[in-house]
């Protein structure tokens, strides 16, 4: 298999695919440093945490840098799966390849870290460009504990784009067409990213309407309804955890009433408070991204190769 | 003689849905052989290559390649076979020789074995000038090269070609051929399939006729060759000017004569016999011009056709 990962590699590492990846990334870091660089000041007196603010900190145009990461890291897992196995099929190198003393998941599992890596080496690549610059920016060194939360973070970054490039190759073991394995993935991230946060009010209100409500308990149950139908985008479990990894002082990732919020010392809480908060989260992604991976996996042992 | 079989199958069936398209074959291929597996579009030809390689699997009967089932050790029969499909392909941004390299590295080929293969096999395929070019820049032709260098690189007990002629001008196939001939010196048992019968005739030592699933036919050339012409069959080619009925008729009359076709102003006569010399007497006496005679024995084309028919 280290063959096959090696090969795969360099394939990443020389493609213009990559590359340009790579500059989107880094242009969309910049600009949201460059947002850091103008608000950053009126936000540090808040609470700790400076150093965090580098990633969360939006401008009045410029959205944060991770809120561009829940939307960028898709595209980049998409971007290197969607052609993985069918582009080899299409081209005839599949059939060759699988004629030698390999075994038939050696090329699956290979491509599949293959990508995980180039992804890994991407978000780290970026997140020291960004921390560097950072420190020279704001010259407050991370304290331990922001580092381990941006640590903790960058595991969940990688875990969520493990999620789409699963679902990415998936795809390309499905659909013989490339266009289909690249339009089908950026059609579910469309969903999940943009139509789920115009649906999850709809079906809310259709299922608990709230227009004349009068009681609390109806508002809350709709509330927590378009909650609960948001946290099937895996979007939205992975900003969730950004959130609380993030932005400490977020106590709670659902539904405050008024009279709790009297009760909340406004305190960042603990790491290990925060671990717990999004325990759900890590495990769901986790679980989604071995969903794909498992499904393209059994799928692609079970296929036959033609080489037509 | 007692020569190892390489390749026996057994009863070897594939289904797809419903339609089944390898029914019950029975094929043995001895050590040293060139096989040629011959049949129309659609007869089965790539599937049963695929089942003797493992990369799909059959409903029923049993494939040995080597004395080994391709199912259940997938990998120690690819260790020995080499396989070219019949639409093969390669990495475009890479080299040949780094296809190749890749190719050598998977069958865990030392780094220096594999690069005085590497030079041998390029070199033997005739493509040894462009080794360093990016495949991507290869014509058809030198691409199905590559795919003969890339099998011959592991040298394997049996190499598989899917049509390994496809595409390429007579000079290319000529050297091919003359290219797959050799490798049964070499230690490598070739099967090769093709719908191109005088190229099979040319190399092949022996051939199967696959025809909807079914093996119709198999057996060495000559076998095959003393099979059909066995019953005498001849074929005589008569050209005059305006045959009318009568003539076909007094022809059909000579003891012997088979059959008679007309097509303008040709004649095809199926003998039991050489009549060449009874045939132009009737032909000049009944006051026709006999302006071009040729017999035709029976070959590969005639084998092909005529199993087709009966498949
Ligand atoms: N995946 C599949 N599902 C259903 N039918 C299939 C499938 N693959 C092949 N077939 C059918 O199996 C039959 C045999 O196909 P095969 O490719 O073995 O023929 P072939 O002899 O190699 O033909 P050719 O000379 O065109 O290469 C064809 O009729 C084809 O339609
Ligand atoms: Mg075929």
């Amino acid at each position: 298999m280290a063959t096959i990962v090696r090969k795969e590699l360099a394939d990443y590492f020389t493609s213009v695919r990559v590359f340009i990846l790579m500059l989107i990334v880094f242009l969309t870091s910049g600009g949201a440093l460059y947002a850091v660089q103008q608000n950053i000041r009126g936000q540090v007196s808040e609470s700790g945490f400076v150093f965090l603010r580098l990633f969360t900190t939006s401008g009045e145009a410029m959205p944060s840098l991770v809120t561009f990461i829940v939307l960028l890291i898709p595209i980049i897992g998409i971007a290197l799966g969607f052609d993985a196995i069918n582009s080899e099929r299409q081209s005839g190198t599949l059939s060759r390849v699988l004629a030698q003393p390999i075994f038939r998941d050696n090329v699956i599992n290979g491509k599949f870290l293959a990508g995980i890596i180039t992804l890994s080496v991407m978000v780290v690549a970026t997140m020291m460009v960004v921390a560097g610059y950072g420190l020279v920016m704001i010259g407050v060194p991370p304290t331990a504990e922001e580092i381990v939360r941006l640590s903790i973070y960058l595991v969940f970054t990688i875990i969520y784009g493990a999620f789409w490039l699963g679902l990415a190759v998936l795809f390309s073991v499905l659909f013989r067409k490339i266009a289909t394995s690249l339009l089908t993935p950026v059609a579910i991230w469309l969903f999940f990213g943009i139509f789920i946060l115009i649906a999850a009010p709809a079906i809310a209100n259709a299922l608990v309407p709230v227009a004349n409500a009068t009681s609390p308990e109806v508002i809350i149950r709709n509330a927590e309804l378009q909650q609960m139908i948001m946290r099937f985008s895996p979007n939205t479990l992975f900003s969730e955890a950004t959130t609380v990894l993030l932005l400490p002082q977020v106590r709670s990732l659902g539904i405050v009433t008024m009279s709790q919020v009297q009760f909340m010392i406004p305190n960042p809480i603990s790491l290990g408070q925060s671990i717990l908060l999004i325990w759900p989260q890590l495990t769901s992604l986790i679980g989604l991204s071995a969903i794909c991976f498992a499904a393209s996996y059994i799928l692609f042992m079970r296929q036959e190769i033609r080489a037509t | 003689m007692g020569r190892e079989i390489v390749v026996e199958t057994c009863n070897l069936t594939k289904r797809y849905d419903s339609a089944t398209v390898v029914d019950s074959l029975n094929l043995s291929i001895e050590e040293g052989e060139v096989f040629g597996l011959l049949g129309p579009n659609g007869a089965g030809k790539t599937t049963t290559i695929l089942m003797l390689l493992g990369l799909t699997e059959p409903v029923a009967g049993t494939v040995r390649v080597c004395g080994l089932d391709p199912t259940r050790q997938p990998l120690e029969v690819k260790r020995q076979v080499g396989y070219m499909p019949e639409k093969v392909g390669f990495y475009e941004s890479l080299t040949a020789r780094e296809n190749l390299d890749f190719i050598a590295e998977l069958n865990a080929i030392g780094y220096v074995e594999a690069r005085r293969r590497i030079d041998e096999v390029l070199e033997g395929v005739g493509i040894a000038q462009v080794a360093d070019v990016k495949v991507g820049n290869f014509s058809r032709g030198m691409k199905q090269r590559l795919g003969i260098a890339d099998v011959l690189v592991k040298k394997p007990r049996l190499a598989i070609f899917d049509e390994p002629t496809a595409g390429l001008d007579p000079e290319g196939i000529n050297q091919i051929l003359d290219l797959m001939a050799k490798l049964p010196g070499m230690g490598t048992t070739v099967v090769m399939s093709s719908h191109r019968l005088y190229e099979v005739q040319r190399v092949c030592s022996s051939i199967g006729i696959l025809s909807k699933g079914k093996l119709v036919v198999q057996g060495s050339i000559d076998e095959l060759g003393r099979q059909a012409l066995a019953g005498g069959r001849y074929r005589i080619e008569i050209e005059t000017r305006r045959p009318t009925p009568a003539l076909v008729d007094t022809i059909k009359a000579i003891p012997d004569v088979k059959e008679v076709k007309t097509s303008g102003d040709l004649l095809m006569v199926i003998t039991d016999s050489d009549l060449r010399a009874e045939i132009s007497k009737v032909v000049v006496q009944s006051d026709f011009l006999l302006i071009q005679m040729k017999i035709q024995e029976f070959n590969l084309d005639d084998i092909y056709m005529k199993y087709f028919h009966e498949g």
